[in-house]
């Protein structure tokens, strides 16, 4: 019997387009001047595709470099798994961020599906305006700015049943429409996976410039399994990696301060694969059910309680990421 | 691949009686969790059971089932999905996209068409065999993913999803959109489940009220479908999942040992109560449940 192995090592990122075959050899490239064109398009099964396809670079690049260009820093916040925080993070970092009125932020939410940075800034009844300089982003305060597919849903639970290649479209209205204007931080809360979106971003904003990403896990194996691979994208993509936080790790009880892990690391949690992979390590964050509760009542966990350790942590993961991006 | 005629139900899938799946909008609430413990309680009631991940960039139910090293092989029939050991109670087997990883870290970066069309040959390709129940595990989402596999089933007759959320609002507003997609491609819910819905603590008994819970039956009533339970957050069952490999007892085995396992049996009730479809005087209508050690 033979092994099945599909072709999934990719050493190169995907394009938007689908071929019917492999390029074949003195292929002149599907986005050549030439594709579709050359001697070896003659019996080439993509012939078709290929003609069709744009030439030359995409024109939408440099307009979202321009309307990018007033942003200082960039960071993605990023996760192979999905609940492990990556939202909250965002929310997180941008309340510490706007903490600072001398800083001018921005949280853009990538998660067309399952948007949650609304809810959790607080702001998920607002919509968005169109005005002659683009869209108008949402103002959660004068200093912190936030952008989502949820602002302009009919319905707050409306599905959002889109393939990959219409997020694409909408992801780039993002960066290319929104009147960001300037900006100190643009935070950018990721769905979960190394899909459409992960691959897009990264293509879009590659001439503009991302700081880093700041890689979020759980203790649990189940999780760090699925942070490998998309540290791996990171690297495949040439990403730079700020660093990883652990979240969700152990919890004290209230009552009775009696401390369990409730999800366990087995393997050594977030810290040892940092150790493995040569990650900066930026701390842990317990479980505290206030901040589930802070994010569902779309309020500052960091605001409403101020001395847990969870804030804290939070806080020291905050000024990491501000010293890894060469800012204070 | 054939490409699938208009109307024809999938081949591949003709021995199959029940097809489910499991759906959630939000990430990490449990749907692989949920799962896994669907697939061990069919299983110990005396069941033949498949599994299939369909959720291709982080899948984890290699891991959660203790395969990791295995691959999937070509047979005569087509792809065959790797065992796992029940001591014969039943039968349990599964595809996931993390057997054909060369290596466990590597990552699976693609767009959109190339998902679909791994998901066209998981369900052309795979040797199911006669089994009585199919699980689907889905990423969370309403993307690609989810439409090539309602596209897929369309004329395989699936009985329905089962919808996972956990008690937080900010998880019952994802999981709202894909009740809405589920009405939109006409698949019906089968019921909902709430996860980490309070918790088991092993320090004292006494389940503190700390972690927020109530969240799944509320969305149960407001889109009237039915509620099938409740399930606590159990540190011990991390803890399973990750100690399997080292443990004698096969993962059927130590599952029955677990407190999560009367609650999965409870639901599994529920699901089989309101299946109208198979006869009333079924083989399996008395499962033989070995006691736990
Ligand atoms: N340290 C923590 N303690 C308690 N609850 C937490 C903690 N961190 C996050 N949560 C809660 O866990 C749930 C999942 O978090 P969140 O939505 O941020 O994850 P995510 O990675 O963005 O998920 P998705 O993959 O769906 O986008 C939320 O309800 C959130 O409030
Ligand atoms: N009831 C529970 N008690 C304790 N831990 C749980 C429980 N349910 C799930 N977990 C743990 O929570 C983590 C997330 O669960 P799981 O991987 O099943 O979620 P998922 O919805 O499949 O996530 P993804 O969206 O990434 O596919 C896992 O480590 C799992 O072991
Ligand atoms: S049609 Fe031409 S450009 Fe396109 S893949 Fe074939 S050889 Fe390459
Ligand atoms: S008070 Fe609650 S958390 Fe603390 S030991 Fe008892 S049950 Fe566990
Ligand atoms: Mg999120
Ligand atoms: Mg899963």
């Amino acid at each position: 019997m033979t092994e099945i192995l599909p072709h999934v090592n990719d050493e190169v990122l995907p394009a938007e387009y689908e071929l019917n075959q492999p390029e074949p050899e003195h292929c002149p490239g599907p986005e050549s001047d030439m594709a579709g064109k050359s001697d070896a398009c003659g019996g080439c099964a993509n012939k078709e595709i290929c003609e069709s396809l744009p030439k030359g670079p995409d024109p939408d690049i440099p307009l979202i470099t321009d309307n990018l260009s007033g942003i200082e820093h960039k960071i993605l916040v990023l996760s192979g798994k999905g609940g492990v925080g990556k939202s909250t993070f965002a929310a997180m970092l941008s309340w510490a961020l706007s903490a600072d009125e001398d800083l001018q932020v921005g949280a853009m939410d990538l998660d067309i599906c399952g948007p949650s940075l609304p809810h959790m800034l607080g702001c998920i009844k607002e919509t968005v305006h169109e005005s002659n300089s683009g869209w108008t982003p949402v103002y959660v305060t004068d200093n912190l700015a936030t952008m989502s597919i949820q602002y302009m849903l009919p319905e707050d639970d409306s599905a959002i049943i889109w393939r990959g290649s219409k997020k694409n479209l909408l992801i780039k209205k993002f960066l290319k429409d929104v009147d960001w204007d300037k900006l100190d931080y643009l935070v950018i809360d990721t769905p979960p996976g190394t899909s459409d979106e992960h691959i897009s971003i990264n293509k879009y904003m590659r001439e503009s410039g991302i700081d880093g990403a700041l890689v979020v896990t759980t203790p649990q194996e189940v999780a760090l399994l699925d942070v490998r691979k998309e540290i791996d994208f990171c690297k495949k993509a040439g990403i730079n990696i700020l660093g990883l936080v652990e979240n969700m790790s152990g919890f004290v009880c209230p009552n009775c301060k009696g401390e369990s892990q409730i999800f366990k690391a087995t393997t050594g949690g977030g810290e040892a694969l940092c150790k493995e992979l040569g990650i900066k390590f930026l701390g842990s964050v317990p479980l505290d059910p206030r901040i589930g509760k802070s994010c569902d009542m779309g309020e500052s966990f960091l605001d409403n309680y101020p001395d847990s350790p969870a804030s804290s942590a939070v806080l020291n993961v905050v000024e990491a990421l501000r010293d890894a991006v060469g800012d204070v | 691949m054939e490409e699938q005629e208009i109307g024809v139900p999938a081949a591949s899938l003709a021995g199959i009686k029940h097809i489910i799946l499991i759906l959630s909008g939000k990430g990490g609430v449990g749907k692989s969790s949920v799962t896994t413990q669907t697939a061990l309680t069919l299983c110990s009631m005396g069941f033949k059971v498949g599994v299939l991940d369909i959720d291709l960039t982080g899948p984890s139910l290699p891991r959660m089932f203790g395969l990791e090293n295995e691959s999937i092989y070509q047979g005569p029939e087509g792809w065959q999905p790797v065992k796992v050991e029940t001591n014969s109670t039943g039968s349990l087997s599964v595809i996931s996209l993390g057997f054909l990883l060369g290596d466990r870290g590597n990552s699976v970066i693609w767009r959109g068409p190339k998902k679909t069309s791994m998901i066209k040959q998981f369900i052309s390709d795979v040797a199911w065999g006669e089994l009585d129940y199919l699980l689907i595990d889905t990423p969370p989402g309403t993307s690609d993913e989810h439409i090539s596999i309602a596209e897929e089933l369309r004329y395989s007759k699936p009985d329905g999803g089962i919808v996972v959320t956990t008690p937080q609002s900010v998880a019952t507003a994802d999981v709202k959109k894909e009740i809405n997609f589920c009405k939109k491609v006409d698949l019906k819910i089968l019921g909902i489940i709430e996860n980490m819905s309070g918790f088991v603590c092993p320090h004292c008994a006494e389940c503190t009220n700390i972690f927020s819970s109530g969240g799944g039956k509320r969305l149960s009533e407001q889109f009237s479908v039915p509620y099938l339970g409740n399930v606590p957050i159990d540190p011990k069952f991390v803890e399973m999942i990750e100690n399997q490999v080292s443990s004698k007892k096969t993962l059927v085995e130590m599952y029955r040992e677990s407190s999560l396992c009367p609650i999965f049996e409870e639901i599994m009730k529920k699901l089989r109560k309101q299946d109208t479809t198979t006869p009333v005087v079924d083989k399996h209508e008395q499962p033989q449940i070995e006691s736990p050690k």
